[in-house]
């Protein structure tokens, strides 16, 4: 299998990935490839898989068949000779510092402040001394535009407020990989627009980024490749301005037809 | 509807109409009043209430003695059930399945039998065991204790009343772990964070607002079950005033002595525990109510104004 390891610019390798949820094939072989800095956008309708495959890529779900590597290193197992080793708890926690992930319900810890929320991975986890923290959470929630709710507790947040919260504390982290699990879906639509913004400043600066989305326009503008799933597998992959003009395949013109 | 008026300026005229009478409440309230008076009458005049010697012995030095040794009892077998009850807690909900059936079996007996017969059977241990050694298992022994000597009254009760009291706090704590939704867990993971430093940072902060009030019903409930130590001629408050009157034959003003020293404990915590709701509720609420000290500053400080225009909606 090592021969098959991912070239150097290489971010996300996927190589027929299975997920079984009991008896139910949620992923059927799925084959992807993301280079850095760039943007990926998946969609496709509820049930395809699309967060499933994305929760693989940091090993929240583990994969039942396949290979995936993430900067060049195998997620979740370790290769010895032809032998696969499962990572120790700790070790799965060190490679997820890298990737950043982004969820539909924002998932800030409500007992904390925004700028705690921010704080707490690179102090806890990383070991980084707190006035440094401080100064990058306080220049990341000016960046998202909330310097003026540095003290305030989630509940007194917009969702869009909190989902650019949790997006800062991502990047707190210093990640090489952010994942964007639908990350406006729950969001009132007048509160669409400046999340979308942030993520399009972050692909511009450079980050590499998989997003689930049902945002077609973000997908055309910001994404490199876009990806239609359905029933556990990739339909179609191309340009996104190429797939959701002209689409190539049936199912892909069905969804598109209900969404655009 | 062509204008909104956020002025408040403009109130509508107020309907005004003849109250619903209700007879019915007058009738109860003079039941209740008369009850009432007869008790408060029956206070000052039954002689065998014995006010002089209620006063006498109220700041007696035995019963102070045995509030004290009440207090500890409660303090810390309070303790070894809620450090022991997030152990079991942690064992319930832990993937080794010879750790959460332990736990399952304690929970199972000690919540299967009263505690007042564990307390009994604390008392009596020396009869199952001679001593207790320190050694490696079916090997050599190392320190040898003798039972008598290790297990007080004073031990007794505390592990009668702690070791029962951890399996009601692992439900509890269980309880509250459980309430913590599954995103948190998922979002300090994805964050890099390990299982031990989500359940201390993350999820057990949030699961105490589930934990406290619960806690703090059974803390109160432990201060009054410490009583039953009585039974194990351990000296708390109960059996200090029993002491007395066994001696003087004035149970009831001293049965008052022990139940007023009870109420004022139980109140005290009920007003800690308002607090400690208060503190973990933080982030919950929008805002936090005020506390009856804040509320008491606020009325004293500014004039209540009634609301303008109520009444006099015609003028």
């Amino acid at each position: 299998m090592t021969e098959n390891a991912p070239a150097t610019d290489v971010m996300v390798k996927a190589e027929g990935i299975h997920k079984f949820f009991g008896r139910l094939h949620i992923l059927r072989g799925i084959d992807l490839e993301v280079r850095s800095g760039q943007v990926m956008c998946v969609i496709g309708p509820s049930g395809s898989g699309k967060s499933t495959f994305l929760r693989c890529i940091n090993h929240l779900e583990k994969i039942d068949s396949g290979r995936l590597w993430v900067d060049g290193h195998l997620v979740g197992y370790r290769q010895r000779g032809d032998k696969l080793h499962e990572m120790r708890e700790s070790e799965v926690a060190a490679q997820r510092r890298d990737i950043g992930m982004v969820f539909q319900r924002f998932n800030l810890f409500p007992h904390m402040t925004a700028l705690q929320n921010i704080m707490e991975a690179p102090i806890r986890v990383k070991g980084e001394p707190r006035q440094v923290v401080r100064e990058r959470a306080l220049r990341l929630l000016d960046q998202v535009g909330l310097s003026e709710k540095v003290d305030s507790y989630p509940s007194q947040l917009s969702g869009g407020q909190q989902q650019r919260v949790a997006i800062a504390r991502a990047l707190a982290m210093e990640p090489k990989l952010m994942l964007f699990d639908e990350p406006t879906s729950a969001l009132d639509p007048e509160l669409v627009g400046d999340v979308l913004d942030v993520m399009r400043r972050l692909a511009q600066d450079g980050m590499t980024m998989v997003v689930v989305t049902h945002e077609m326009g973000f997908a055309r503008e910001v994404g490199d490749s876009l990806v239609f799933m359905d029933g556990g597998v990739v339909v179609e992959e191309g340009d996104p301005r190429e797939v959701l003009t002209d689409p190539q395949h049936q199912r892909t013109r069905d969804f598109l037809s209900k969404v655009l | 509807m062509t204008e909104i008026d956020n002025t408040g300026s403009a109130r509508p005229e107020s309907i005004r109409a003849v109250p619903v009478r209700h007879p019915g409440r007058w009738v109860s309230g003079a039941v209740i009043l008369v009850l009432a008076a007869m008790f408060v009458h029956m206070l000052f005049t039954n002689k065998n209430l014995d006010w002089t010697t209620f006063q006498k012995f109220f700041f007696d030095g035995g019963i102070l003695k045995g509030l004290v040794a009440t207090l500890e009892l409660t303090v810390i077998a309070m303790a070894i059930g809620i450090v022991g009850g997030i152990l079991l807690a942690l064992m319930r909900l832990s993937a080794n399945p010879l750790m959460s059936s332990a736990a399952w079996l304690y929970i199972w007996f000690f919540r299967g039998t009263p505690v007042l017969v564990q307390l009994i059977f604390w008392f009596n241990i020396k009869s199952l065991m001679g001593d207790i050694s320190l050694g490696i298992p079916f090997g050599p022994v190392f320190i040898t204790w003798d039972v008598n000597s290790l297990v007080t009254t004073f031990v007794a009760a505390i592990l009668g009343l702690g070791l029962n009291e951890a399996a009601y706090m692992s439900e509890i704590v269980r309880a509250g772990i459980l309430s913590v939704d599954e995103g948190q867990t998922e979002a300090a993971q994805a964050l890099g964070m390990r299982r031990l430093q989500i359940m201390r940072r993350i999820v057990l902060p949030q699961a105490m607002r589930v934990i406290i009030p619960p806690t703090g019903n059974e803390t109160i409930s432990m201060l009054k079950t410490t009583s039953l130590a009585s039974t194990v001629a351990f000296t708390e408050l109960l059996k200090a005033g029993e002491d007395i009157f066994n001696a003087n034959y004035k149970t009831i003003p001293l049965l008052i002595v022990v139940s007023v020293w009870y109420i004022i404990v139980t109140s005290i915590l009920s007003v800690g525990q308002y607090y400690l709701e208060r503190h973990f509720g933080r982030g919950s609420a929008r805002e936090l109510p005020p506390t009856p000290l804040q509320r008491l500053r606020r009325n004293l400080t500014t004039f209540h104004v009634k609301p303008p225009a109520v009444r006099e909606g015609s003028a």
